[in-house]
C-alpha cells in the first residue's frame, strides 16, 4: 500500500459511522420521550452543545483560541430576536437561517483581524470584538431594548404548522433536529480534505504552507463557518426562550464555553455534546449545594482540569468504559480521544 | 479650558493607577509571555486587605498600603510556586482556562467572605476634598496617587535599569537558556518578579477602592484594562505600557466625560485598531519574539 492510499484508508475509516455514534443519537432522541418534564433544560443543553461545537470547529480543529466567541452568539440571537419581533421573517426556519448568516458576515468581517497575529493578540482582539458588540447593543437601547432586552417575542409555528408549547417540547425536538442537521455537516466539513488540512495548520502552520495549504485562506472559511453555528446557536435561545438581553455577549458566556469545550474534549465533534451534558449537570449540582457561590466550583473544575492535564482527565474518564468494549467488541473497537493540544 | 484641565488631571492619575495596577501583568504576560487572567484578583485582595485593616481595625491608611502589598506579593509568591510554576511551558490554551478558573473562584470567594457590595475604605481627613491651582481643580486624594505612581514609576525603571537584579531580569526575559547558563537562577528571578508584580497589583487595588470602585466582580470588570495596557504598550520596557496606561486613562476619563453615551466603545475600537496596526503593541519590539 503507498503511502497516499494508506493515508486516505485511515481517513476514510475514521469518517465512517461507528455503532457508538449511531447508539449516541438514538440515546438523545430517546431522552426526549423519556423525560417529558425536562424539555427546559434539555433544550437548554442542545443550544449548548450546538454553541460548543462551533467553538470545537476553530479551537479543537484550526487552534484558534478565541475569548470572544459570544459576540456570534450574540449576533444570531439579537437577529433572530428582531426578526420575531418586527415580523420581517415570521417562518422560525427562515428566521433560524438568516440570523446565523447574520452573524457568518460578521464572523468573515473579522475574521481578518483574527489571522492576523499571534495568540495574546488572538485573544484579545476576539475578546474586544464580543466587548465592542456588547457595548454597542448596550448604546443602540432603542433597537436593542438596552439592559431591558428584547421583550414581547412571539414565535410564529415551525413551518407554520407546529407552534411551540410552553413545555417545550417543540422547542426541544426543533433544536435537536437543528443541532442533527449541523452536526451532520460539521462531520462532513471535519473529515473532508479541507478539515484534514485545517489540522495540519493547527499541528504547524508553517509546515502547512510548505506543503501547500493557502492557511489564512482556510482559516478564514472555517472562523466563517464556526461564526454561522453560533449565531445559529444564538437564535435558537432567542426563538426558544423568546428573550434576548445583553448578557449574550458577557465575557463569562464566553468563559463558560471553554470550559464546556475542555470538559468534553477538543478536536472531535462529541467533545461539544458531551461536554454540555456534563457542564449544565455540574452546574445544576453546585447551585444546589451553594446557590449563590457555585461559580468558585465551576474554577475549581477549570484549575483541576488543567492542572491535571486534560489528556490524563480524558484517559481517566475512559478507562472502564474502554475496558468494557474491549471485552465485548475487541480490540479495535477502543474509544479514544484524539491528540487535543490546542 | 479649567474642565478640559481637571480632565486632565484626572485622566493622569486614573492612568497612574492602572499603571500600578497592570505593571506586573506587563512582566508575566509581556516578558515570561504568561497569559495571566487572574492578575485583577491579586489587586483584589490587596484592596480586601487595606479594607479591612482600615476599616475594621482601625489602621492609618498609609500604614495599611504597604501591608496590601505585602499580603499580594505573598499570595502571589505562595500561588507562583505551588500552581504557576508548572504551567510556564504549557499552551496558552491551558494558562487562558486556568487562569480563568483561579478568577472565578476568586470572586466567589470574596463573595462568601466580604458581600457582594462595593466597599469604601475610610481615607483620612487630609486626602479628602480638592483644593483649586488657579481655577483647577486638584483633588487631594488624585493627586496623592499621582505622586505615588510616579514615584514608584522612577523607582521601578531605576531598578531595571541600575541594579543588578534589573540586568538579571532583562538578561533572563531576553534569553532564559542563556541567562541560566551565566549562572542565572532563572525561576528565582521569574519568581520575584511575579511577586513583585502582584504586590504592585494589590497596593493598586488598595489605592484604587475609590476610583474604580471595589467589589468582588473587580477582576472580571477591569481585566481587559489591564491586557489593554499590557499588548498596546508592549512589553520591550517600562515605558511602554506606562505610556499606554496614560493613554487609556486619559482617553477613558475625556471619553466619559465628553461622549458618555458611547461608553466603552471609544476605547475597545482604539485597541483592536491598534492591535491589528502594531500587533505587538504600540511601543513594542518590531520583530515578533
Amino acid at each position: 500500500m503507498t503511502a497516499a492510499s494508506d493515508v486516505g484508508f485511515h481517513a476514510q475509516r475514521q469518517a465512517r459511522w461507528h455503532y457508538g455514534e449511531v447508539a449516541f443519537w438514538l440515546m438523545v432522541l430517546a431522552c426526549g420521550f423519556l423525560f417529558p418534564t425536562r424539555y427546559l433544560i434539555m433544550t437548554d443543553i442542545l443550544r449548548l452543545a450546538l454553541f460548543t461545537m462551533s467553538l470545537d470547529l476553530i479551537l479543537g480543529y484550526a487552534g484558534i483560541v478565541s475569548l470572544g466567541h459570544a459576540a456570534f452568539f450574540g449576533v444570531g440571537a439579537y437577529a433572530a430576536g428582531l426578526l420575531a419581533l418586527h415580523g420581517i421573517i415570521n417562518e422560525p426556519v427562515l428566521a433560524l437561517i438568516v440570523a446565523g448568516l447574520a452573524a457568518m458576515v460578521l464572523g468573515f468581517a473579522t475574521s481578518f483581524l483574527v489571522i492576523r497575529g499571534v495568540d495574546l493578540t488572538r485573544l484579545m482582539v476576539t475578546l474586544g470584538i464580543a466587548l465592542l458588540l456588547e457595548a454597542l447593543a448596550e448604546r443602540f437601547s432603542n433597537i436593542t431594548g438596552g439592559t431591558d432586552g428584547l421583550q414581547g417575542i412571539e414565535m410564529q409555528p415551525i413551518f407554520g404548522e407546529i407552534p411551540f408549547d410552553m413545555f417545550g417540547k417543540a422547542g426541544f425536538f426543533y433544536s435537536l433536529a437543528v443541532l442533527f442537521v449541523l452536526f451532520l455537516f460539521a462531520r462532513r466539513v471535519v473529515h473532508s480534505p479541507f478539515g484534514l488540512s485545517l489540522r495540519a495548520i493547527k499541528n504547524n502552520p508553517l509546515r502547512a504552507a510548505a506543503i501547500g495549504i493557502p492557511v489564512n485562506r482556510r482559516l478564514i472559511a472555517i472562523y466563517t463557518l464556526a461564526a454561522f453555528y453560533a449565531g445559529i446557536a444564538g437564535a435558537l435561545f432567542t426563538q426558544t426562550t423568546a428573550i434576548a438581553s445583553l448578557d449574550v455577549f458577557a465575557f463569562e458566556r464566553s468563559a463558560d464555553l471553554m470550559l464546556v469545550l475542555v470538559i468534553g474534549g477538543t478536536g472531535y465533534l462529541y467533545g461539544g455534546l458531551i461536554g454540555a451534558v456534563v457542564f449544565r449537570m455540574l452546574q445544576e449540582l453546585f447551585s444546589t449545594i451553594t446557590p449563590q457561590y457555585w461559580q468558585f466550583w465551576i474554577g475549581l473544575v477549570l484549575v483541576v482540569i488543567v492542572l491535571v492535564g486534560r489528556q490524563r482527565l480524558h484517559r481517566w474518564v475512559l478507562y472502564v468504559p474502554n475496558l468494557i468494549i474491549r471485552q465485548v467488541a475487541g480490540r479495535k473497537a477502543v474509544v479514544a480521544v484524539p491528540e487535543s493540544d490546542a | 479650558m479649567t474642565a478640559i484641565l481637571t480632565n486632565l488631571f484626572d485622566g493622569v492619575a486614573y492612568g497612574m493607577l492602572l499603571f500600578v495596577l497592570a505593571c506586573g501583568l506587563a512582566v508575566t504576560l509581556g516578558l515570561m509571555n504568561f497569559v495571566n487572567l487572574a492578575h485583577g484578583a491579586f489587586a483584589m485582595a490587596g484592596g480586601y486587605v487595606c479594607m479591612v485593616l482600615v476599616n475594621r481595625m482601625g489602621w492609618p491608611f498609609f500604614a495599611a498600603l504597604p501591608l496590601a502589598f505585602v499580603s499580594s506579593a505573598a499570595i502571589g509568591i505562595a500561588l507562583e510556586r505551588t500552581l504557576y510554576r508548572h504551567l510556564y511551558t504549557r499552551s496558552h490554551l491551558d494558562q487562558v482556562l486556568f487562569t480563568i478558573g483561579l478568577t472565578f473562584m476568586s470572586v466567589a470567594a470574596v463573595d462568601y467572605i466580604q458581600g457582594s457590595s462595593r466597599v469604601f475604605i475610610n481615607l483620612p481627613a487630609a486626602l479628602q476634598g480638592q483644593f483649586d491651582v488657579f481655577g483647577v481643580g486638584i483633588g487631594r486624594y488624585r493627586l496623592m496617587i499621582i505622586v505615588i505612581c510616579g514615584l514608584l514609576t522612577i523607582g521601578l525603571q531605576m531598578v531595571l535599569a541600575k541594579t543588578r537584579f534589573g540586568s538579571r531580569l532583562r538578561a533572563a526575559v531576553d534569553d532564559p537558556r542563556a541567562a541560566s547558563g551565566l549562572g542565572i537562577n532563572v525561576p528565582q528571578v521569574f519568581a520575584f518578579t511575579f511577586a513583585f508584580g502582584c504586590g504592585l497589583a494589590g497596593l493598586g487595588g488598595a489605592l484604587s477602592a475609590e476610583i474604580l470602585g471595589l467589589d468582588p466582580y473587580f477582576p472580571l470588570k477591569f481585566m481587559i484594562y489591564f491586557l489593554i495596557v499590557v499588548t498596546v504598550g508592549g512589553s520591550s520596557s517600562i515605558t511602554g505600557p506606562f505610556l499606554a496606561s496614560l493613554l487609556l486613562g486619559i482617553g477613558d476619563v475625556a471619553g466619559k466625560y465628553y461622549v458618555p453615551k458611547m461608553g466603552p466603545f471609544v476605547i475597545y475600537t482604539m485597541m483592536i485598531v491598534i492591535l491589528i496596526w502594531r500587533p505587538n503593541g504600540l511601543f513594542g519590539r518590531t520583530a515578533a519574539r
